[in-house]
């Protein structure tokens, strides 16, 4: 189960939109699978993003992921309460886990996220 | 945070007192430092701990009895061969004569060294089937780095500078594509086929004008050997790239194959795994490298030369403008290539493949007697190493291949490599070298079929495991979260220093 | 084979077990094309000739002169319980610490070791160590490059000409540029970093990532530290500073004047020469950088029952996981080296360090009016703590000639500078807590007889030649 007024990436990435600004962060299922979380890079405020690009790395003890734009813009936030709490993200991956926050320049590029039934069958799917 | 349990010592700052310790230096004359202006004179002294020889020797000595070490178990370890380290090394490398010389000295009063370094090279090339060695490189990753950059001088002085790529298995170890990006390039992993070798399809596919070099662990990391071999290195030299060989599981292999003869361009011995020099806890090791014809040119400087009159010397800097230059200061690890030049020695050629055969011989043995309890992924022999997999019994009671690593140490065992390759789910890469007995492969054997069974009748006791190790797991989620890298406790020296 | 312990019986029963006749079985995989020719080598040499060759070996070294060498390696005195504690099974022998609860010993020694070195350097970060000096200093550049995101170095040339020629290399296979910042030629300063030369650079040409200067530096001499870092610092760069761990008994340490990151060679504690190796590469930095230290690090935790515990941290970072995108390769640490430099640190205590700081300081005054009288005056003025270079004639026939009576006159200084004729008559000498007055004595007299006798020499053949 995941929340239903979410889109999702393939990359297991979270969008929450609000007029033009959209909020990202990774998923339950993503977050569950690197295990304990220990550090999040993220860009800098002002950075441009393309849709699908790197913007940044989540490390686990054990491991390390890449984190993917799922949409274009410019980033206007981020999380600062990550850099001394990033268990935040095993936490509260909706809520207080969220990475950052975009302003969409794009629009048209939401049509192409998954919608939350989509990405369940995709973790299903395994 | 407190010391408890009957083993664990407290740091060494926690047993400093003011006044303890002094004696091995005599003290030096009142104004010996008056010379040195105040503007560069430290403003306090370091706050170092003040102990007795006493102390000392029973904090460290108690501290080494926390360890597990070759000398103490057995450490299954696939890739890293952790073999007996001969005692006779250990008394070669601290003989005055070689632990003394400076390595600034002249060559005419380093002959014996320069020798024995010499002789080491001759031993290797002909051990690897190459042309020439460099013994300089510090460790495995730093010979890998010498071997890219070399092919990449190579391929700059054929005017070839459109080779911006690397191609590695996906199977490969971290230092590799590690070892790219330092040169450079861009690393292009290629998957593995299904029978854990390398994909020759998706190998031809990706081979091009914009590669510069291939780097394949041979046998690989799975312990099988490459049986393409030679249609991968023949597609390699075909778009002019070079091939470079992860010399790692050489223990599987001397005698039998020579990577320079078969059509590798350029290879990294590791001492510390095939040549039995020690780990000495993570390091220190030694990275030879060994390269054919086309990269001579290229091989760090200093070399190492004889002279037409038997006499040895190093070559000047700046003699040989075609070398990459220095990877590190000096000619290298001289004290470890002194253990490998006498673990060669020793065992001359019929040894040294005795090593492989033995070594081939065990972990088959040790793999037969584990098939129906773990999975096998590859039903083919193996080398000196195989991956076994508990992808079944993590299906049947959630026990993963952690949980069973950890039980190990109940049983008095150093886990093996587990989670590597990467391509092996729930993976545990075993690899018994020669130097352990028949009774020892088969304790182990029966400790892991023990292991199994617990899976299925007392999984909690795998949960929390170890249980009888000095600590039990450890909170690596708050480590990393909230470093905490160095003692905080001592405030400027104790007592005042005199003068 | 002579640590196997296969017998034709154990060999036989693992056969039987795989149900073949032999070994070969088991390497028919092998292309039959691809088979190795014979390993042409010396036949097996049981241990006790072994132990024979291995004497004779090092007997044709020597190592009974009186040595006045430095340059990045130092004779000092090493306590009997480093050796004792370094021959123990359980350090030596052990594997790297990446199961932490059967490796205390081993992680609570680098632990222990970071925070050693974190207090000599007043830095707070301490890596688990690197392979030497060298390429400390090579990764404290490539540091600096990721820090401030930009692709260009400066490095002093009174930095130790081998740590330049590693940080070429690295530089190049970084695509870096590296520019040396000159040295000055005359005056009061002579030998020690041009400062105005240093702020041309900086403000011309790339974006300066870092400066490194060595304290002290190939010349013995004492470098404006302070200053450098400043300007680095005003230029939006590091400042890296290449250090000699002992004297920061009694010299300003990096952190005291401002440095980011600080490299350098630990061979000086507890460790003998060796010809080169194995040695520890210290490297350390500020807690803002901790994220670009590359290779390993130690921290303390707790165990599952609250006990205090060690264990390899930030593991992320490393190559194993981070693959293409790790900022070194380095898979090793210098963990038994670090080990000898805790023990010999633990051992001598501050009051120790600062004696062999200020007794090397005490000889090489000596050493300096002994060579002065001898007619090989120093070449530079300013400050040294315990080494320095001295004016002599045709420095390297001098160096070959007093070799043959028994002393090691130290560093013919254009056997490491070639290019620079005026390193052509210079010596490179220093002194430490083991050099002897007799040493500096038999060291004195035999240059002012070479130096006379040349000078005789001279005198006559202008006579003949009148």
């Amino acid at each position: 189960m995941v929340p239903t007024d979410l889109r999702y990436t393939k990359d297991h990435e979270w969008v929450r939109v609000d007029g033009d600004i959209a909020t990202v962060g990774i998923t339950e299922y993503a977050a569950e699978q690197l295990g304990d979380i220990v550090f999040v890079e993220l860009p800098d405020t002002g950075s441009r993003l393309v849709q699908f690009g790197t913007f940044g790395v989540v490390e686990s003890v054990k491991a390390v992921s890449d984190l993917f734009a799922p949409l274009a813009g410019e980033v206007v936030e981020t999380n600062a309460a990550l850099a001394g709490r990033p268990e935040l993200v095993n936490t509260e991956p909706y809520g207080g886990g969220w990475m950052l926050r975009i302003r969409i320049s794009e629009p048209g590029q939401l049509d192409g996220l998954l919608a939350p039934d989509a990405y369940v069958a995709l973790t299903a799917a395994g | 945070m407190s010391v408890t349990g009957p083993k664990l010592q407290p740091t060494i700052f926690e047993l400093s007192r003011p006044g303890r310790g002094e004696g091995k230096i005599p003290h030096a004359p009142k104004g010996a430092l008056d010379r040195i202006p105040q503007d560069q004179r430290r403003a306090s002294p370091p706050a170092l701990p003040e102990l007795n020889e006493p102390e000392v020797v029973r904090h460290y000595v108690n501290l080494s009895h926390l360890n597990y070490s070759v000398d103490s178990g057995f450490y299954p370890l696939g890739s890293c061969t952790m073999k007996f380290n001969p005692k006779i090394n250990e008394w070669a490398a601290r003989l005055p004569g070689f632990a003394n010389l400076h390595p600034m000295a002249p060559d005419e009063v380093a002959q014996g060294t320069l020798q024995l370094l010499w002789e080491l090279e001759q031993a290797l090339a002909e051990i690897s089937g190459m042309q020439a060695v460099t013994l300089q490189p510090a460790a495995g990753a730093q010979g890998e780095l010498a071997g890219i950059l070399m092919i990449r001088a190579y391929h700059r002085s054929r005017g070839d500078t459109g080779r911006t790529e690397v191609l590695v298995p996906d199977s490969s170890h971290g230092t590799n594509p590690a070892t790219a990006t330092m040169a450079g390039f861009q690393t292009v992993t290629i998957p593995s086929a299904a029978d854990g070798g390398v994909d020759l399809a998706a190998f031809r596919a990706a081979l091009g004008p914009r590669t510069a070099a291939v780097m394949i662990t041979n046998p690989s990391t799975l312990g099988l050997f490459e049986a393409r071999i030679g249609e991968l290195l023949d597609a390699v030299h075909e778009v002019g790239a070079l091939a470079y060989m992860d010399g790692a599981n050489l223990n599987a292999i001397l005698g039998r194959f020579k990577p320079g003869e078969a059509g590798f361009d350029v290879m990294h011995f590791n001492v510390h795994k095939t040549f039995s020099t020690p780990h000495g806890g993570g390091g220190p090791g030694a990275g030879p490298v060994g390269v054919g014809h086309r990269l001579v040119p290229f091989l760090p400087s200093p070399r190492v030369l004889r002279e037409a009159d038997g006499t040895f010397r190093l070559e000047r800097p700046g003699e040989r403008t075609t070398s990459i230059g220095r990877l590190r200061s000096c000619v290298g690890n001289t004290g470890v290539l002194v253990r490998a030049y006498a673990y060669i020695r020793a065992h001359g050629g019929s040894g040294l493949r005795q090593v492989s055969d033995d070594a081939v011989l065990a972990a088959n043995y040790l793999k037969s007697r584990l098939a129906g309890t773990y999975d096998l992924p590859y039903d083919r022999p193996c080398k000196h190493e195989f991956v076994a997999s508990a992808t079944t019994i993590k299906r049947e009671t959630g026990i993963r291949t952690l949980d069973i690593a950890k039980r190990l140490i109940d049983f008095g065992y150093h886990p093996p490599t587990i989670y590597f390759p990467l391509i092996v789910d729930e993976g545990m890469l075993i690899e018994p070298t020669e130097t352990e007995s028949l009774e020892t492969l088969d304790a182990f054997a029966d400790a892991l079929i023990a292991i199994a069974g617990e899976a299925r009748t007392d999984p909690g006791v795998l949960h929390d495991a170890p249980h009888s190790a000095p600590v039990r797991r450890l909170d690596e989620a708050t480590a990393a979260r909230h470093p905490n890298l160095r003692w905080r406790g001592m405030t400027g020296a104790q007592t005042p220093c005199p003068d | 084979m002579p640590y196997g312990p296969h017998t034709p019986d154990d060999r036989a029963h693992m056969l039987a077990a795989l149900g073949i006749d032999s070994v070969d079985v088991l390497f028919d995989d092998i292309p039959a094309a691809l088979r190795a020719s014979r390993l042409d080598l010396p036949d097996p040499e049981p241990e006790l000739e072994l132990s024979s060759r291995l004497l004779d070996l090092a007997g044709r070294n020597r190592t009974d002169l009186a040595s006045f060498l430095g340059a990045g390696v130092y004779r000092h005195y090493i306590p009997a319980a480093v050796d004792q504690i370094l021959l123990r099974g359980e350090w030596y022998t052990a594997y790297t610490p990446y199961q932490p609860e059967i490796s205390q010993g081993t992680l609570q020694s680098i632990y222990e070791y970071e925070s050693l070195i974190a207090e000599l350097m007043s830095l707070d970060v301490v890596s688990a160590s690197h392979y030497d000096g060298a390429t400390a200093t090579a990764e404290a550049g490539l540091m600096a490059c990721r820090a401030t995101r930009r692709e260009r170095l400066l490095v002093s040339a009174g930095v130790h000409p081998q740590y330049r020629a590693t940080l070429k290399t690295y530089c190049e296979g970084g695509q870096l540029e590296l520019d040396d910042v000159p040295l000055i030629a005359d005056g009061p300063a002579a030998g020690t970093t041009d400062l105005a030369a240093l702020e041309r650079l900086l403000a011309d040409g790339t974006p300066v990532a870092g400066v490194i200067a060595a304290q002290p530096n190939f010349f013995g001499l004492l470098e404006p530290m302070a200053e450098m870092s400043k300007l680095a610092h005003a230029a939006g760069g590091k400042f890296v500073a290449v250090v000699e761990p002992v004297s920061l008994a009694v010299l300003a340490s990096p952190g005291e004047y401002g440095a980011d990151i600080a490299a350098g060679e630990g061979q000086p504690l507890g460790i003998p020469p060796q010809y080169g190796g194995p040695y520890l590469g210290l490297l350390a930095s500020t807690d803002e950088l901790v994220r670009q230290i590359p290779g390993r690090l130690v921290g303390m935790t707790t165990d599952l029952e609250g006990r205090r515990a060690y264990v390899m941290t930030m593991r992320a970072r490393e190559q194993d996981i981070r693959r293409e995108k790790a900022a070194s390769n380095i898979c090793t640490n210098q963990a038994l080296l670090a080990l000898a430099a805790s023990v010999y640190l633990a051992t001598i205590g501050p009051h120790g360090l600062r004696d062999v700081a200020a007794l090397g300081a005490a000889r090489a005054a000596e050493l300096e009016a002994a060579l002065a009288s001898a007619g090989a005056p120093r070449i530079h003025p300013g400050p040294y703590l315990n080494e320095f270079a001295v004016r002599v004639p045709h420095a390297r026939e001098v160096h070959r000639r007093l070799l043959e009576r028994g002393v090691l006159a130290g560093l013919a200084l254009s056997d490491a500078i070639p290019d620079d004729p005026a390193m052509a008559d210079a010596l490179l000498v220093c002194a430490t807590e083991v050099t002897t007055s007799g040493e500096i004595r038999r060291f004195a007299d035999a240059l002012g007889e070479e130096l006379h006798g040349s000078a005789r020499d001279a005198v006559a053949a202008a006579g003949v030649a009148r």
